[in-house]
């Protein structure tokens, strides 16, 4: 079983390149791209349980908090950086968003939309912090410290001089519909982009 | 099996000597004409010899990694936790070498044997050995034993050091490193710990420059000296406090120097118990070897161009309170390893015990190193 996400991550590696992926979890994205774009990749990550999960499907993990940096690797040691779901929950997304772009040409970040319509409405009916399937935590116990729009992300691009390639918006089970196409920033619930130097 | 060993344990294990008699040429550029090691076996070796496992051990360590010597032994060998039916190093899987390294005491060639010539021991005259010189007859017995290429190697802390050297020497004759609570070379501060305890030793008024065999003493106070001071290296603060405190063996002051505090007389029994068993010689060679391990140095302090022409995959591990092999040497070897594009994997995993957290029942630990060996087998 393939996450869509993956299939849609997949299109934009090059095969035989140099992957990083921040926060690779069990390892299942670089397993996938190991296996079907041949790969080189190691994955950064804190769990114990996924660093057991990576190294029984063979993935390389590093056991590393992405807050503390990614000072230990060289400009251009890899052809991409991915962070999937993990932007919005670290210390400084600004700090670590020039990291990777400068430790790779080519980087991949996905991150769920605050301005969702699903979000947008929740605050203005209940005038509650929003929940969701791509947000199920409450404002106390969540990860999620840094949450921000397609807007908001693109406009830090621009402050970076990084280069959108790419941009899939999609709904929480990563299928895309004619809405989000229409009003992205209203309609997406979870950005896929694919940015360069 | 006789005895009444847990299941899980390998048994009854006696040491073989395994005899090279072609010269080693050995780092400091002198040879030995020939050498023996003494080294232990368990499981067995399958028919395409693919499952072969080598254990390399550290300062104070020997061949005697499992089991007992005879049935009536109550102490395993000294990385028992880990070796055995059905333990991370499955032995009904693997077939586990562990060799006593060259300079040691407990039956390889080293000061306590004799030299070649069968007359006299070698005493202080045994070339001072280094990590490369280990590996190196490490790979003779690996040939006698008629295994060209090892699963894995396994070693903690100087044994990872060995671990390390054996992908670098030997690129195309192993399949898996395992390096623990290693480093890539020492700091200042532990090369400092380690001419504390050689100093420790040589002032001791029965070193007699390393001759105390021929006046019939041993510098045991230097030895436990030595001993104390590594101890203490050993263990993290927190782990100290926990097992010590400020405990006093008879509840109260006396005023006096005797071993009054907990730690004090467990030093003193540690110090004892080592001076008993290890040969002074034999340490300072151990902690040479030590000091002297860079594999770095050769390529212009680039320790990714050292390792770019290993073949095998990684994995390392370090522990959290670990300051004597701290987890930023660890790391050291990680990120050369990722710039040098080779397989690796890297756990930090959070134990209070310091250094001795390698050989000790770290849960996570011992997890994660049965996960990876499971990746190991199938390679076999």
């Amino acid at each position: 079983m393939l996450r869509a996400d993956l299939l849609a991550i997949e299109r934009w590696i090059t095969p035989n390149t140099q992957v990083l992926d921040l926060g690779c979890g069990d390892g299942a994205l670089l397993d996938y791209l190991q296996q079907h774009k041949k790969v080189q990749g190691y994955g950064l990550e804190i769990d114990a349980i996924n660093i057991e999960h990576c190294i029984n499907r063979g993935v390389n993990v590093i056991e590393q908090n992405l807050d503390e940096g990614l000072s230990n690797f060289s400009q251009d040691q890899f052809d991409t950086v991915i962070m999937t779901q993990a932007l919005q929950a670290v210390k400084n997304p600004q700090q670590l968003l020039q990291e990777m772009m400068r430790i790779a040409q080519r980087g991949i970040i996905t991150f769920p939309n605050f301005a969702y319509w699903r979000i947008r409405f929740q605050l203005l009916f209940n005038g509650r912090m929003p929940m969701s399937k791509s947000l199920p935590y409450h404002w106390y116990d969540t990860p999620n410290i840094h949450l921000c729009t397609f807007t908001d992300f693109e406009d830090l691009c621009r402050q970076l001089n990084l280069r959108v390639l790419n941009r899939r918006v999609v709904d929480n089970r990563y299928q895309r519909d004619g809405l989000s196409r229409l009003w992205p920033n209203f309609w997406g619930e979870i950005a896929l982009y694919h940015v360069s130097r | 099996m006789t005895g009444n060993f847990p299941p899980n344990s390998v048994g009854v294990v006696a040491t073989q000597f395994y005899h090279s008699q072609t010269p080693l040429a050995l780092a400091c550029g002198r040879s030995l004409p020939n050498f023996t090691l003494a080294y232990e076996t368990y499981g067995e070796l399958n028919a395409s010899k693919s499952n072969a496992i080598l254990i390399c051990h550290a300062l104070s360590g020997h061949q005697h990694v499992a089991g007992y010597h005879d049935a009536a032994d109550t102490k395993p060998g000294w990385w028992d936790l880990c070796i055995g039916p059905g333990k991370p190093i499955d032995t009904r899987r693997f077939f586990v070498v562990c060799s006593n390294n060259l300079g040691g005491c407990h039956g390889s060639s080293g000061p306590t044997q004799l030299r070649p010539d069968g007359e006299q021991l070698w005493g202080p005259d045994f070339p001072i050995v280094t990590v490369e010189d280990w590996v190196q007859a490490q790979a003779r017995l690996a040939d006698f034993l008629g295994i060209e290429q090892w699963a894995a190697v396994i070693g903690g802390s100087l044994g990872g050091m060995q671990a390390l050297q054996w992908s670098m020497a030997f690129p195309a004759r192993l399949r898996h490193a395992i390096v623990i609570a290693s480093a890539a070379k020492l700091s200042a501060q532990n090369i400092a710990f380690n001419e504390i305890a050689r100093q420790a030793i040589m002032s001791d008024p029965d070193f007699h420059q390393g001759r105390y065999y021929q006046h019939g003493v041993l510098p045991k106070k230097g030895l436990i000296l030595a001993r104390m001071l590594g101890h203490v290296t050993y263990l993290s603060d927190h782990a100290m406090r926990l097992k010590f405190g400020r405990e006093l063996q008879q509840g109260q002051f006396n005023f006096d120097f005797n071993a009054e505090f907990a730690v004090e007389s467990y030093l003193r029994y540690q110090g004892e118990v080592f001076s008993e068993i290890f040969d002074a010689n034999s340490y300072l060679l151990m902690t040479k070897a030590l000091d002297y391990f860079d594999p770095a140095r050769a390529h212009h302090d680039q320790l990714a161009d050292a390792l770019a022409c290993a073949r095998c995959q990684f994995l390392t591990v370090s522990f959290s309170s670990d300051w004597r092999f701290a987890p930023e040497r660890s790391r050291e070897i990680v990120n050369a390893l990722v710039k040098a594009r080779k397989a690796v994997s890297y756990a930090q995993i959070e134990a209070a015990q310091g250094h001795d957290a390698f050989l000790l029942k770290v849960p996570r630990y011992l997890q994660l190193l049965t996960c990876y060996l499971n990746t190991v087998v199938t390679s076999c």
